[in-house]
């Protein structure tokens, strides 16, 4: 009997179930559809920061004495860290758009030259500005550690040379985000932290409360399977998630003009699996907690550090690098990365790949941790 | 005859506490057993380890056949368990509560199914109605039409008939008796006296331990106990009563409206402690069998005497009589 294992029938059952008290539970299901609103409302002001020792790559067609200085005074202002000292131009693009590095320099080839024959040659400074708040104070100081770095080198016989003004003629691209406006950031990362919120919480109240209320005892009396039940639970929330981003998306729009420059179908699947991360780590909550009151509790302990650490409230680079580590393992951290690289660098699917794979892995394990942790009878 | 039920040594503990104690129990096919015992002696717990919904600390046993540890899920899916608390869901209707058990169970034809029950039930009209708002009564009846849906081959039924009306009791137990000539094998709990003596056998569970299991007739037997009964006027009844309580020789004196009902495990002395009062101005006597209510009450009242709170070693069997 294919029964045994899996029955569609059952899950059907269970999910029209969940469907039907969802509809009569009218004031949950408003909640639902409301906390995406009342968030973009929320998180329209964003929490500054700054952040230090941001990657950065260099594109040099110089390598001469005075480029070299910049790239030395920049390390040791300590907004910068060289990550790539010398890549090509396509290299440089790359990293930037997958999100390795925060800012590419470019030194024109005989900048040292023109450097010390005054001719203010061109810097071409170009940031990724998706998150306006890791930027800034990197991109303000630019400037001065650039006239340092060139005046202490201009000094002696050259120091005649030594200009007035600026030694360089500075040009800053912010990419992505030109104005660097801060809801770019925190619209498209709203939908993770909405998902996560909701997805976490609905299920896992949602075992918990079949137990509370008694009706777990008769259901563990029928033939219904760990993961049927699962399934059975988690469907509907994946559809209740599917409408939240859409008001998200179209509030991005509306109300905030955000563009979404990449593929919505891709942005889609994104979703779909981070869904699905989130409602199992709902499901692992509602098998641990014995009441409603704990499976909330343990909830908000989880989405707390989620919204803290995922780089949704603090730039991601700002952080320790222990709070960094720990940003790693939670689903949310991967998502914002994906979700602000499609709606806003029009990212496709190699440069969001790897955060795709880790949260393809996270998914796995807490599903097969879920179903083990399941418990078939009442003790 | 094939058992439905058959257990051994089967024991539960919460904690340290010791909540069923070695208890045996086999439940021939086509039987109806009744399952007694005070609150709190471990009834629906047994219930429970009957059907896996909790892993027994001790003992082994087969329900219609399959191992109760290690097959759950074969039990599971001929088992119909009607649970004490109702549990069906309240935010649902009556109609969808039973269409979503009877497609939990893979059963044909849904729709049609839930409308003959409900129309047999009486319940059809108010089919859109939610179970939350049935009243108590209404609520058992729908919860066991839900747990016969799939034709269980043994019920557990945990007291289904608790706030039900005397002629819905009746019926209930008539649709048993005929469910049972059909093969079904039918555990419940009860502490209604006149279901228990509907019942083909009964098992008497006090403080976890099994204290008695047979006909109601063998138990009353063995409960060992003589009673006598003194009826008449309600102030010579309750003169008598005063007097008689606490007597030596008398253990029991329970008032039955206008009779008085006294019994001990001692016939003779009995005898002898009542003869001063065989002549008592409006009292007529009467050499009454116990009741099975007087046999419960005398066996309980040993195993307290015995035992204290119910934690000893005691083996379940009549000897305690
Ligand atoms: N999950 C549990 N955890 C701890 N103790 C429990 C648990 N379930 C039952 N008990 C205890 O086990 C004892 C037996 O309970 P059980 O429900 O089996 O009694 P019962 O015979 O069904 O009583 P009643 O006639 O009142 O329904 C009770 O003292 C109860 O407090
Ligand atoms: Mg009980």
């Amino acid at each position: 009997m294919v029964d045994r294992w899996f029955s569609v029938r059952r899950w059907l059952a269970l999910m029209l179930k969940e469907f039907i008290q969802m509809r009569r539970d009218r004031m949950t299901f408003s909640m639902m559809i409301s906390v995406p609103l009342m968030q973009l409302a929320l998180f329209g002001f964003a929490v500054n920061s700054d952040p230090k020792h941001l990657p950065t790559a260099i594109i040099d067609a110089d390598h001469g004495p005075f480029s070299r200085a910049v790239i030395s005074a920049l390390e040791v202002s300590g907004y910068y860290r060289i990550e790539a000292p010398n890549v090509s131009e396509q290299e440089a693009d790359r990293l930037l758009s997958a999100g390795s590095v925060q800012f590419i320099i470019s030194f024109p080839p005989d900048f040292s030259r023109r450097v010390a024959r005054g001719e203010r040659p061109p810097l071409l400074v170009e940031a990724d500005a998706t998150d306006p708040a890791a930027t800034s104070n990197a991109l303000g100081s630019l400037s001065a550690i650039i006239a340092a770095a060139l005046d202490r080198d201009l000094r002696g016989p050259l120091a005649v040379l030594k200009p007035a003004d600026q030694p360089v003629s500075l040009t800053l691209h912010r990419r992505y985000n030109p104005e660097g406006v801060t809801q770019y950031n925190v619209v498209p990362g709203l939908i993770g932290v909405v998902l996560s919120s909701t997805m976490v919480i609905m299920t896992a109240m949602a075992v918990t409360r079949e137990r509370e209320r008694g009706t777990m005892e008769a259901l563990l009396v029928t033939p219904i399977r760990p993961l049927e039940m699962m399934l059975g639970k988690i469907t509907p929330y994946i559809l209740i998630g599917l409408v939240q981003i859409a008001i998200i998306l179209l509030a991005a729009r509306l109300l905030f003009t955000i563009p979404l420059r990449g593929d919505l179908l891709l942005l889609m699947v994104c979703c779909l699996v981070f869904i699905g991360t989130n409602l199992a780590i709902g499901f692992i909550f509602s098998i641990m907690a014995r009441t409603q009151l704990q499976a909330m509790q343990m909830a908000s302990s989880f989405l707390m550090p989620s919204i803290l650490l995922s780089g949704f409230m603090f730039p991601y680079r700002g952080m320790p690098g222990w709070a960094q580590g720990l940003g790693e393992v939670l689903p949310l951290t991967h998502f914002l990365r994906i979700v602000r690289g499609i709606v806003l660098k029009g990212n496709g699917l190699p440069d969001i790949s790897h955060d795709l794979l880790a949260l393809g892995v996270l998914w796995l394990g807490i599903a097969l941790l879920s179903l083990r942790l399941y418990r078939k009878t009442l003790d | 005859m094939s058992m439905a039920i058959s257990v051994s040594g089967l024991t539960k503990r919460f904690g340290e506490r010791v909540v069923v104690n070695d208890l045996s129990l086999n439940v021939p096919a086509g039987q109806i057993m009744g399952f007694l015992g005070p609150n709190g002696s471990g009834k629906t717990t047994t219930l429970r380890m009957l059907c896996g919904l909790l892993t027994p600390d001790g003992g082994q046993g087969r329900c219609l056949g399959h191992d109760i540890r290690t097959e759950a899920a074969a039990i599971k899916r001929q088992v119909g368990y009607m649970t004490q608390k109702f549990s069906l869901y309240e935010d649902l209707s009556i109609q969808e509560n039973l269409a979503f058990f009877a497609r939990v169970h893979g059963l044909p034809k849904v729709g049609v199914l839930v409308r003959e029950t409900l129309e047999r039930l009486g319940l059809w009209s108010r089919r859109s109605q939610l179970a939350a708002h049935l009243s108590g009564g209404w609520k058992q009846r729908l919860a066991l039409a839900a747990c016969i849906l799939h034709r269980p081959r043994l019920l557990l039924l945990d007291e289904p008939t608790a706030g039900v009306d005397p002629q819905a009791r009746r019926d209930f137990w008539a649709e048993l008796h005929r469910l049972a000539a059909d093969g079904l094998t039918v555990l419940v709990s009860t502490h209604y006296m006149d279901e228990a003596e509907r019942c083909h056998g009964i098992a008497y569970l006090a403080y976890g331990t099994l204290l008695t299991c047979g006909t109601v007739d063998q138990v009353v037997a063995s409960s060992g106990l003589t009673t006598t009964r003194a009826s008449g006027p309600p102030e010579a009844l309750a003169r008598l009563h005063q007097a008689l309580h606490g007597l030596a020789g008398v253990e029991m004196v329970a008032p039955f409206g206008r009779a008085l009902h006294v019994g001990s495990s001692d016939a003779q002395a009995l005898g002898a402690a009542l003869a001063p009062f065989r002549h008592t101005p409006d009292i007529v006597w009467s050499d009454d069998p116990p009741s099975l209510e007087d046999a419960f009450i005398h066996l309980m009242a040993g195993v307290t005497r015995t035992q204290g709170q119910g934690q000893g070693q005691g083996q379940a069997g009549a000897e305690h009589g």
